[in-house]
């Protein structure tokens, strides 16, 4: 006998219980189906890590006011003296390998064109910052220095707030108001989608820094040249532990903290942070993983028991092959590879349910989903394990009946 | 070519060496029921050739049954030696029994024991299918087989679609497909009317008319006049060992019995 000769056997014996095969692989098909949509979930959300990683840009360094403390209690982050523009061109000038910097000050405001209005964030930024979060015009042109040094009211939009105020109409030229004063559209952002909070970036307006601080602004200013946030890009594959010893060395300086003294900033590594989180994710795989690894074990208890019961009923099938000259490794293998066969075709269907399940969750929760080939083939692995795992017992027992008391039986 | 691979004539393949090709010597056969032992077999002896055709009778629990299996290779003797074709079964492992009833014996039950489901021709392509090494052609050897016992155009039939008779024709090929040196019958009427029994007992004749060794196990007097030898048995002992018809010897005693050591 050889493989397929087992495999024609088992497929014989499935179809001629079909009802009850189906039943009975239920258990597998779960276990394979979350196998696949833990794989797919787990993937995806592995890949939007790294597209948040992309937008942000790597090796991008983060400056932020640190908190002050009053008698040694904090008031929170942020509370220090703000970052300026002082602050913002040392860096600049005195730090080696910078690619791009900007600063970030935001506001939300509703922005009104005709009758359409929304409630979206303002950003004002430096020319800079398009290249340092890896973003891009689609139409109409960047910010220039001039913008910013004017302090012109242009904005670049992002696309779902054109959507919103312009529908399918050209905006680049066009004016929206924002605070009650009128800002032109002078190009549209590219599409990024969305943050893993869920943030929608393309949800957002760009404005030249002197622009967003005069008339966005300016009611919160502690200082008249602050800049809010700095983003510092460097080099590729440069040291970033190296560049924010620089980073703070320069910052010290410009701000003229006393040596001794704490820092009255933080310098953060951005990727660091997302990276963190991938961590939780990780978790949550172990989690579904977990599921995963129950509802086989369920399934192949199932499996073991259906096969149990199949050896009973075929006692005298058992009985008639070992008279034809079948050895116990044949009745053996015979079995097992039902079993296994049996839990392939509920690996398959399984297969099938996850990748559907997890098109569903794409399509009603709007997750990420990646689905890997080499999951399906893990998840089928794990089934045919499962099969070999829980026909071991069931094909034994066959492959030990003795042939006259199995020819006897009824 | 191995052995198998050749489609034979019915019964051929047999070698005539002179030595018997079942022989027992002293046969003890004890079933162990719980705390009881029972003896199925006490001190049995018989010998039988190639080419003869012999019937195993007596009534239930007399040890016919045993005796069947212990000649089937089903089962190994508690004491005494065994020999089938020339092997002591007694201390063979499972596997080379599985074997050896693979190649020397074929089968014929009283419940035909035909697969479900099944077609004829794969009925008979099963011993086949666990000979080692397996034939290049079992489909075409099965299907000999089955032309041979008039079955040319059921080949695709189903155990539901056949007659009882029909039937026990397929089990009947089934066992000589893989030119067995024993045809080994339990019953083979006992599910049959007495017209198709008349027809499959003329199939035996036939049979051992070309050469084909025949043990039948019966309880029926009326099947076990179509043999040449009737080993009578009861009690777990062989009470009469005689040759009949027109082999019978004067005394009716088998010189079987007699040449035993």
């Amino acid at each position: 006998m050889t493989v397929l000769d087992f495999i024609e056997i088992a497929g014989r014996a499935i179809v001629t219980n079909a009802l009850r095969s189906a039943l009975t692989t239920l258990g597998i098909v779960i276990g394979v189906a979350s196998v696949i949509v833990m794989g797919a979930v787990g993937a995806g959300a592995r890949s939007e890590v790294d597209r948040q990683i992309s937008n942000l840009g790597t090796d991008v360094l983060v400056v932020n006011p640190s908190a002050r403390l009053y008698g040694g209690r904090s008031s929170g982050a942020g509370t220090n003296l703000p970052l300026s523009e002082v602050d913002l061109a040392a860096i600049e000038s005195k730090v080696p390998g910078v690619m791009a910097i900007s600063g970030q000050l935001w506001a939300s405001a509703t922005v009104v064109r005709g009758k359409a209005n929304t409630w979206t964030r303002i950003w004002g930024v430096h020319e800079q910052y398009l290249e340092l979060r890896n973003w891009s015009v689609a139409s109409g042109r960047p910010f220039t220095a001039e913008d910013n040094a004017v302090g012109r009211r242009v904005a670049l939009m992002g696309q779902s707030v054109v959507k919103v105020l312009f529908g399918d109409a050209d905006p680049v030229g066009q004016t929206f108001r924002a605070r009650n004063m009128p800002f032109t559209v002078i190009g549209v952002l590219s599409a990024k989608g969305r943050s893993l909070s869920g943030d929608d970036h393309d949800d957002s307006i760009l404005v030249p820094m002197s622009t967003a601080r005069r008339y966005l602004i300016g009611w919160r200013q502690v200082i008249n040249n602050q800049v809010g946030q700095i983003s510092v890009k460097f080099e590729e594959g440069s040291d970033l532990a190296l560049m924010q010893g620089e980073v703070e060395q320069v910052l010290r300086e410009s701000r003229r903290v006393p040596p001794g003294d704490d820092d009255t900033f933080n310098v953060g590594n951005l990727t660091e942070a997302i990276k963190a989180r991938t961590a939780a994710q990780a978790t949550l795989s172990w989690l579904l993983g977990a599921t995963a690894a129950i509802s086989l074990i369920v399934g192949g208890i199932g499996i073991m028991n259906i096969m149990l019961v199949s050896v009973t009923e075929r006692t005298r099938e058992v009985g008639l092959r070992k008279a034809l000259g079948a050895s116990g490794s044949d009745i053996a293998r015979q079995f097992l590879i039902e079993a296994v066969t049996l839990c392939m075709l509920g690996g398959l269907a399984g297969v099938a349910v996850g990748i559907g399940a997890a098109y569903l969750m794409v399509s009603l929760a709007e997750w990420p989903i990646v689905i890997a080939p080499e999951m399906a083939l893990l998840a089928l692995a794990a089934a045919a394990g499962t099969g070999v795992l829980f026909g071991f017992l069931p094909a034994r027992r066959a492959a030990q009946l003795n042939p006259i008391d199995a020819l006897r039986s009824e | 070519m191995s052995r198998t691979d050749e489609v034979l004539p019915l019964a051929a393949g047999i070698v005539d060496d002179g030595l018997p090709l079942i022989s027992a010597r002293g046969v003890h056969k004890i079933y162990q029921v719980g705390e009881q032992s029972v003896r199925a077999l006490e001190d049995v002896s018989f010998a039988i050739q190639a080419g003869e055709y012999v019937a195993i009778m007596g009534p239930s629990g007399s040890g016919k049954s045993t005796m069947m299996n212990l000649i089937g290779a089903l089962d190994q003797p508690t004491a005494g030696e065994l020999r089938i074709a020339g092997r002591d079964i007694t201390h063979l492992p499972s596997d080379v029994l599985a074997r050896l009833r693979n190649r020397t014996i074929g089968f014929v039950f009283q419940q035909f024991n035909l697969l479900p489901r099944t077609t004829a021709l794969r009925q008979v392509m099963l011993p086949l299918m666990y000979a080692k090494p397996r034939p290049a052609k079992p489909d075409a050897m099965a299907r000999v087989r089955l032309q041979q016992l008039g079955l040319g155009d059921r080949l695709d039939h189903g155990p539901q679609q056949l007659s009882g008779g029909q039937q026990q024709r397929v089990a009947i090929a089934r066992a000589l497909v893989n030119n067995p040196q024993i045809l080994l019958a339990d019953e083979p009427t006992g599910a049959l009317d007495s017209k198709t029994s008349d027809a499959i007992m003329q199939v035996f004749a036939d049979l051992n008319g070309q050469g084909m060794t025949i043990v039948l196990v019966t309880h029926e007097a009326d099947v076990a006049r179509h043999a040449r030898r009737r080993i009578q048995v009861r009690d777990g002992r062989i009470v009469e060992d005689v040759l009949q018809g027109q082999h019978q010897l004067a005394g009716g005693r088998s010189a079987y019995v007699d040449a035993r050591p």
